[in-house]
């Protein structure tokens, strides 16, 4: 067996010890992709905001009751 | 001196100098993180030696370890920032508190799976309402009582005064954690490391360990940085400091 494979095999426990090896970066991992994703959706937000408001400004309410 | 340190910590309590602060020590953290990390593991997983009773599974240990002292680190950090959020109202000590929360409940839930794992093979069970287990158990369920609590206000600084009573509220149950394998007879293992004493485990199995724990504490330092310029963003959307990073970042 080469020391590669040694090394994987983990004495027999690599059912147990690579998938907690697994579990502990798979969750540090979304620990870290979850604030980047709200940080994007945040700022989408708030251009959307400032957007429609300078629509807001461009034209006023009151053109639209005027024939 | 004496009067610049508190003028310091005055200005880094305004969300846009903190944002700056935290935007510049993150590369920092999770740089230190990852040097930790990576010989922290070279050396538990490769270089040191198998246990004689346990062979190789106890190699869980390196992740297990630095992920349970974590739960408890974080559960008293966020109730430090807790505190002084509800005495002194401040703005930035309730994001620090809130956004500790998911961190927290993060290592909380990775002690459980690993211990799990690590107890199959060795206790044969994946769980059994061992004190030490049981109390941990506590803990996620605390911390998700926290994020829950603070995410069922409309207004969010009055979720997070509520949610940050409650977080003071738990800290009982750090001590309760940490002193678990003493005051009861547990089918959990004593401590093996003791920072102030001899510590029961040979020096080729203990620096990775060690080592694995500042990797884990500086990970956290780096994640909760992020996380609380992600809810400034979110807490100062009107701002205009806010605008214009929004601005800035229109084209990405």
């Amino acid at each position: 067996m080469s020391s590669l494979q040694h090394f994987f095999a983990m004495g027999g426990y690599a059912g147990y010890v690579w998938p907690a090896y697994a579990v502990f970066f798979a969750v540090l991992i979304a620990d870290n992709v979850a604030p980047r994703l709200r940080r994007r959706r945040i700022l989408r937000e708030l251009r959307g905001r400032l957007a429609r408001q300078a629509a807001r400004v461009r034209r006023p309410p009151s053109s639209s009751v005027t024939p | 001196m004496s009067t610049w340190i508190p003028l310091w910590l005055h200005k880094l309590g305004s969300p846009p100098t903190f944002y700056r602060f935290a935007g510049a020590v993150r590369p920092w953290a999770m740089g230190l993180a990852l040097l930790f990390g990576v010989i922290g593991l070279y050396g538990g997983l490769v270089l040191a030696p198998p246990d004689y009773q346990q062979g190789d599974a106890y190699r869980i240990i390196f992740i297990h370890v630095p992920s349970a002292w974590m739960s408890m680190f974080i559960y008293a950090a966020m109730g430090v920032a807790a505190f002084v959020a509800l005495v002194w109202r401040m703005k930035l000590a309730e994001v620090v508190a809130m956004e500790s929360a998911p961190i927290g409940a993060a290592f909380t839930f990775v002690t459980l799976v690993t211990g799990s794992l690590w107890g199959k093979p060795m206790w044969g069970t994946w769980w059994t309402w061992d004190a030490r287990l049981t109390s941990e158990l506590v803990l996620l369920f605390l911390y998700l009582g926290v994020i829950g609590l603070y995410h069922a206000f409309e207004d969010r600084r009055q979720g997070a005064r509520a949610a940050s009573f409650l977080a003071i509220i738990g800290v009982i149950n750090v001590p309760i954690v940490h002193y678990s394998v003493t005051w009861w007879n547990t089918l959990h293992q004593g401590s093996t490391v003791d920072i102030f004493g001899h510590s029961k485990m040979p020096w080729d199995m203990l620096w990775p360990l060690l080592l694995m724990t500042l990797a884990t504490k500086a990970y956290y330092a780096a994640s909760l940085c992020h996380r609380a310029r992600t809810d400034l963003l979110a807490l100062e959307g009107g701002k205009d400091w806010v605008r214009q990073i929004a601005e800035a970042e229109a084209g990405r």
